[in-house]
């Protein structure tokens, strides 16, 4: 549709140019509203202790979220990120209780669950951008294989986790509980990841596949890296999944895959690439988790609440993609 | 021989020889597997997802990355709706449709005035319907029963009603001329074509480009309904989520039948057939004696060679 650019003013030009720079400003507004509204209706909903189980629940769509800004970054998709964190989910939880449950065990699985993770993304980036398969229905097909494998490795869901793996995850350190050096880590590793080529080439493919290609950038290459990113983000996101659960379970992850891709909008990346932060992806996974725990506090009767917690985000997904769209106009 | 290749290259003829094809092997590994009332069975399942899919490939012919993710759970509420007004009773089922085909409009209408007034992606915008009409099906479940088919319905789905075949394959037929029809001889079906492929000169040549969107999402929306209306008849009541597993496959049904998902070109005979074909596909995993583990994996990587032989993107060149 055609949009006359009228003459812009020049606070809305300061306006746009911050939210150029900060294109998750608009979900940090929603995150700070929420949050003032949960302490509304239950002040205890600010305590360190609900704030902390906060985190302990959503570090895994945060994860999620960030695995998928990377591919959306290159203007795809991955719809299998919740079937990938399924399958890492039962692969760690069956090796560990072969392996004993004892702490090199846990290591070696989990290193082993990173691995599986880094192949599910492999073999997405190969359907996708070497076979040039449409990525959305190419990836569904990818998350049924994926499923298919995780029922092979633990038909039914139940297998519990090792007492050492779930007591670090949800343990608490020097006063500080475990998911805080968690997120603590996940911001070091996102400003690092920020800084790298791969990154930036990822946001060239997305704005322009054509001149990425033309200004000599091996598009197929960094599409796959891409992919392969999100395999192992959501292989980590399968982790906290198992910290959190502490049981395998083969379908866990498949209710996850359309909050990640709500996640990765809300946080004001654009889905046709080329613009996006991984930062507001994961304000946005948060914001998710606090509008549910919002609906919750708020005293809505339980059969409503999924209800209006579907309302409210597709409200915050509205307000989002229409003020972040101001930033790019 | 440029001929020959533009032949081969013919999405629909691919989908028929895959169909062929499998329904030979089908036979083979389980004999019967392609006797008549058994392919009337599968027509019959095709039938539903393909009604579905009409709407889908409406809405994806029609550009802008236009997807609608929110099928499955029009088909789930429209199967509790139409139980609850029918309520067994053959009366009760012209109100039932008329319930149904406003339910699905009115949803329709919603994804469409987000897709075109904010201008919210189609992808985002129907993924958020969807969670809104999930959380609306655990609010009416809680509410009130699930509802029956009424037997007229039941018959019409799966009873012979003329030559010999059931209500809900002519009802399939009528949806594909109907869509022929529209895409190939009425000027909505041009301006689709044209929204489709370049909504900019679309605009400047004066089509009304949001009433055009708007109208595809409301299409999707109505046959959405009416599949589950269909889907009531065929499982006698509702449960919960029967939708949800129409979701994706509308989509592939409709990249199998050589509708790329960029819009623009393709039709809905192609879409036929890809539902024929992904149902029969389903249906020869389910005949093969092996694990449900083992099905899916099967299911997903026999999808993924099936779209090696339809729309690959074009490769880059410098």
């Amino acid at each position: 549709m055609t949009s006359i650019s009228s003459p812009t003013r020049q606070d809305n030009g300061s306006f746009r140019a911050l939210l150029g720079r900060f294109p998750f400003l608009p979900a940090l507004l929603i995150l700070a509203v929420l949050l003032v509204l949960n302490g509304v209706f239950e002040p205890n909903s600010l305590s360190f202790r609900s704030l902390t189980g906060l985190v302990r629940t959503y570090l895994a769509l945060m994860l999620l979220a960030v695995a998928q800004t990377y591919v959306v970054y290159a203007a795809d998709i991955d719809l299998s990120v919740g079937a990938i964190a399924s399958l890492v989910n039962v692969t760690i939880i069956v090796l560990m209780q072969h392996l004993g449950g004892g702490g090199l065990s846990v290591l070696a699985a989990l290193g082993v669950g990173v691995l599986v993770g880094l192949a599910c993304g492999l073999v997405n980036g190969f359907v996708v951008a070497a076979l040039r398969l449409q990525a959305i229905v190419a990836t569904f097909a990818t998350s049924i294989f994926f499923t298919g494998l995780a029922l092979v490795i633990l038909p039914v869901a139940g297998m519990p986790a090792p007492t050492v793996f779930w007591r670090t995850y949800g343990g608490t350190f020097f006063g500080i509980p475990f998911v805080f050096y968690a997120a603590a880590a996940l911001a070091i590793l996102l400003y690092l990841l920020a800084r790298t080529r791969l990154a930036t080439q990822l946001l060239a493919v997305g704005d322009g596949q054509q001149a990425a290609f033309q200004s000599g950038l091996p598009v197929t290459a960094i599409r796959i890296g891409g992919y392969a990113l999100c395999g192992v983000f959501a292989a980590l996101a399968a982790f906290c999944i198992t910290g959190d659960t502490a049981s395998g379970d083969p379908l866990v992850g498949a209710k996850m895959t359309l909050f990640s891709v709500a996640a990765v909008v809300l946080g004001g990346s654009a889905l046709s690439g080329g613009f996006g932060t991984v930062a507001g992806s994961v304000i946005a996974a948060l914001i998710i988790g606090l509008i549910n725990s919002l609906v919750f506090f708020a005293g809505t009767p339980s059969h409503w609440q999924n209800f209006v917690q579907g309302l409210a985000i597709l409200a915050a997904l509205m307000v989002g993609v229409l003020v972040s769209r101001r930033g790019r106009a | 021989m440029n001929r020959a290749i533009e032949i081969a290259k013919n999405p629909l003829l691919i989908a028929l020889v895959l169909i062929a094809a499998l329904l030979f092997l089908g036979n083979t590994l389980s004999p019967g597997f392609a006797s008549g009332g058994q392919i009337l069975r599968l027509l019959i399942v095709a039938a539903l997802l393909g009604i579905v899919a009409a709407g889908q490939n409406l809405v994806i012919l029609g550009g802008r990355e236009g997807i609608d993710l929110s099928v499955g759970g029009v088909v789930s509420l429209s199967a509790i709706v139409a139980g609850n007004v029918m309520n067994g009773m053959d009366g009760g089922i012209p109100l039932a449709i008329l319930a149904c085909v406003a339910t699905g409009a009115l949803f329709g209408l919603f994804n469409g005035l987000g897709v075109t007034l904010l201008r919210i992606p189609p992808l985002v915008m129907t993924l958020g319907m969807l969670g809104v009409l999930q959380g609306l099906l655990v609010v009416i479940r809680q509410g009130i029963p699930s509802g029956r088919a009424a037997p007229a319905l039941s018959e019409f789905v799966t009873r012979p009603f003329l030559l010999g075949l059931p209500g809900i394959i002519w009802l399939w037929i009528g949806v594909g001329l109907l869509m022929a029809f529209i895409l190939h001889r009425t000027v909505f079906g041009q301006r689709i074509y044209a929204v489709g492929s370049n909504e900019q000169a679309a605009f400047m040549a004066g089509v009304p480009v949001r009433h055009i969107r708007i109208a595809l999402f409301m299409l999707s929306g109505v046959f959405a309904a009416i599949a589950g209306l269909c889907l009531l008849g065929y499982s006698g009541s509702s449960f919960a989520n029967v939708g949800e597993q129409y979701m994706l496959p509308s989509i592939i049904a409709v990249v199998f039948g050589g509708t790329p998902l960029s819009g623009g070109k393709g039709g809905y005979t192609g879409t036929m057939a890809g539902a024929v074909l992904l149902v029969v596909l389903q249906s020869i995993l389910t005949t093969i004696n092996i694990d449900e583990s083992g099905r899916q994996m099967v299911f997903g990587a026999t999808l993924l060679v099936l779209m090696l032989f339809y729309g690959r993107g074009r490769g880059l060149r410098a």
